[in-house]
């Protein structure tokens, strides 16, 4: 019997074959964390070392509340700051990169094989790129400041197997929804999802990286597509690293495989409060919306404000909805701006915000009053997660928020194309 | 210790038990329990009294790998929290803290919002009147980091112990 990514992985970082249900103590080969590194380091700090053991390991990217909304979060990015200073920590973007996931494989640190951990459940997103990626705690990841270790159980995988081709203005963010639908939120807990079949070979980076995000909102421990050329190219020029790429033999052990095809899939949308509670946008068309946000490091790159701007172009926002973008970095915001996009927002009447994780955890940048509601292109759409408690959320991708919004009611993308 | 049973559903998450407005705040464990379920059950934080157990249904704390989301509990003097799963960042975030998780679908059909219950470590079991649920034993790599009071301790140990060995090198 073969062995899995995940097994082959945890196995050479542990030096022993290894297979799902073990459990490993391996080190990583970066460690991320964003503006919850002030409270990491706080962690730190109680266990009296005076240094990290590899500050070339860790990788903070300031995102969360970025540029800081209150003297409290400034506080906290300056003591991050001066931590990278003393530390020499060599791999620190600040407030002005975007998302901690999409600067992380714009830098080239998400390789093929390459074991990472971040202090964010949506660091599953590097699986896009064939890594082995995990979302971990605040104290474990003060842990591996210090040790350089961490412990970790060897998944099952759950296989899932794509074909056909999307239709119109149908895209990778409505199959994750109608996968975690179909599956429930639980449906892969503390397993590996493998993305695979000719479909699969087909989709950009980009469309990789929205399934490995939401495979977080399937409970997975990491989502992974297999290396291909794909790949290569997209890694040509962002690293000069070499890397051995991973995959699943053959006769690897799969817990369940699953079967999709694409040509017969309709627009989702997750409603109200659950990410599985998702329906077909012919179901819940006419849904009023207050707020339309499109961006995210769920659906922030270049192609999906593409998309986004198709359906915009030349016309207007509903008077009755206010339309956020949120340009998942400064990297796509400004291929955006070269190519037309941000003025396509702008005369359409869109709020552009500077990159980084803007409203979507509700900090601040757009936050809901009781009884509002906001269509999003994010990945989560608890109760309150935005704002009042009385607020509501659904997901959807930037083609169905972008029709919507000309609408002011949750709008079929399908009827809108040129 | 005995307590009270607060009983909530299926994938209770991180957004409800403790909101992300809070998260990028540094507060002290007792402001934290303040804000404990404050979107799902304004009442519990209100009520909640030392050695009460949370009972909930499948998939408890997914979403966000804030660790506030179990230490807010810990902080309001929950005594251990009983599911039928939970979501696997939650799960290491409850065992790094200290917070029991335990796994039991029998006692999370059976017990009642308001029962009195007791939680057994020694013997795995969970005891409410004449009723009582076994839950599994914890895997050796999570007992060890329950035995040391959590991984702060745990890791505190290990850097003793390596004092002699991998740093001095």
């Amino acid at each position: 019997m073969g062995l899995t990514f995940s097994e082959k992985v945890l196995g050479g970082k542990a030096g022993r074959a290894v297979r799902a249900g073990e459990v490993v103590t391996v080190s990583p080969d970066f460690v991320l964390s964003h503006d919850n590194s002030a409270a990491i380091l706080q962690e730190f700090n109680k266990l009296g070392l005076s240094r990290v053991r590899r500050p070339d390991k860790i990788v903070i990217v300031l995102d969360h509340i970025v540029p800081a909304s209150e003297e409290k979060y400034a506080q906290n990015h300056k003591s991050i700051r001066e931590f990278v200073a003393e530390q020499g920590i060599p791999h620190f973007f600040d407030v002005h990169r975007g998302v901690c996931h999409q600067v992380f494989m714009e830098e080239g640190f998400a390789l093929p094989g390459r074991l990472v951990v971040g202090s964010d459940s949506h660091t599953t997103s590097y699986g896009a790129l064939a890594a082995f990626a995990a979302g971990i705690g605040r104290t474990e990841t003060a842990s591996i400041w210090a040790t350089d270790e961490i412990w970790l159980r060897v998944p099952e995988t759950i296989k899932i197997e794509f074909r056909g081709k999307f239709p119109a203005a149908v895209s990778a963010k409505d199959a994750a929804l109608k996968l975690i639908g179909d599956g429930g939120a639980d449906m892969a807990d503390y397993r590996a999802v493998e993305f695979d079949g000719p479909a699969a070979r087909e989709f950009s980076v980009a469309s990789r990286f929205v399934l490995c995000n939401m495979a977080a909102e399937m409970g997975a421990k990491n989502g992974y597509f297999p290396p291909d050329e794909v790949t290569r190219e997209w890694l040509a020029g962002r690293t000069k690293e070499a890397y051995q790429p991973v995959v699943s033999d053959s006769d690897a052990r799969y817990e369940k495989t699953l079967a999709y095809d694409l040509s017969v899939l309709a627009p989702q949308v997750a409603c109200p409060h659950t990410v599985d509670n998702v329906k077909p946008v012919t179901e819940v068309e006419g849904t009023k919306f207050h707020q339309g946000l499109i961006g995210t490091c769920t659906n922030g790159r270049l192609e999906d404000l593409e998309a986004a701007a198709g359906i915009l172009k030349g016309r207007k926002v509903h008077k009755a909805v206010r339309v956020l973008i949120l340009p998942a970095s400064l990297e796509v915001y400004a291929e955006a701006s070269r190519r037309g996009l941000l003025t396509v927002f702008a005369e359409a009447g869109c709020l552009i915000l500077n990159p980084g994780c803007g409203p979507c955890l509700g900090a601040h940048q757009g936050i809901m009053a009781a009884g509002e509601v906001t269509l999003s292109t994010a990945n989560r759409n608890f109760k309150g997660r935005m704002g009042s408690r009385d607020s509501q959320i659904y997901l959807a991708s930037p083609a169905t928020v972008a029709a919507s919004a000309l609408y002011g009611v949750i709008t079929d993308p399908r009827k809108v194309l040129r | 210790m005995k307590g009270k049973v607060w009983k909530y559903g299926d994938n209770v998450n991180t957004d409800v038990i403790y909101a992300g407005k809070y998260t990028y705040a540094i507060l002290r464990p007792e402001e934290m329990a303040e804000h404990a379920l404050e979107d799902l059950d304004p009442e519990f934080a209100k009520k909640v009294r030392p050695g009460d157990v949370m009972v909930a249904g499948r998939n408890f704390g997914c979403g966000s790998s804030r660790e506030q989301a179990a230490a807010c509990l810990k902080a309001a003097g929950v005594q251990a929290v009983v599911a039928k799963s939970f979501a696997r960042i939650y799960y290491r975030n409850a065992i790094n803290l200290g917070l029991p998780v335990l796994q039991s679908p029998e006692a999370v059909e059976a017990l009642r919002a308001g029962d009195e219950v007791e939680v057994d470590f020694a013997a795995g079991k969970i005891r409410s009147g004449s009723r009582e649920f076994i839950f599994p034993a914890f895997p050796p790599s999570v007992l060890g980091i329950l035995e040391a009071g959590g991984l702060i301790e745990y890791t505190r140990k290990k850097l003793k112990n390596w004092g002699q060995t991998k740093l001095s090198c």
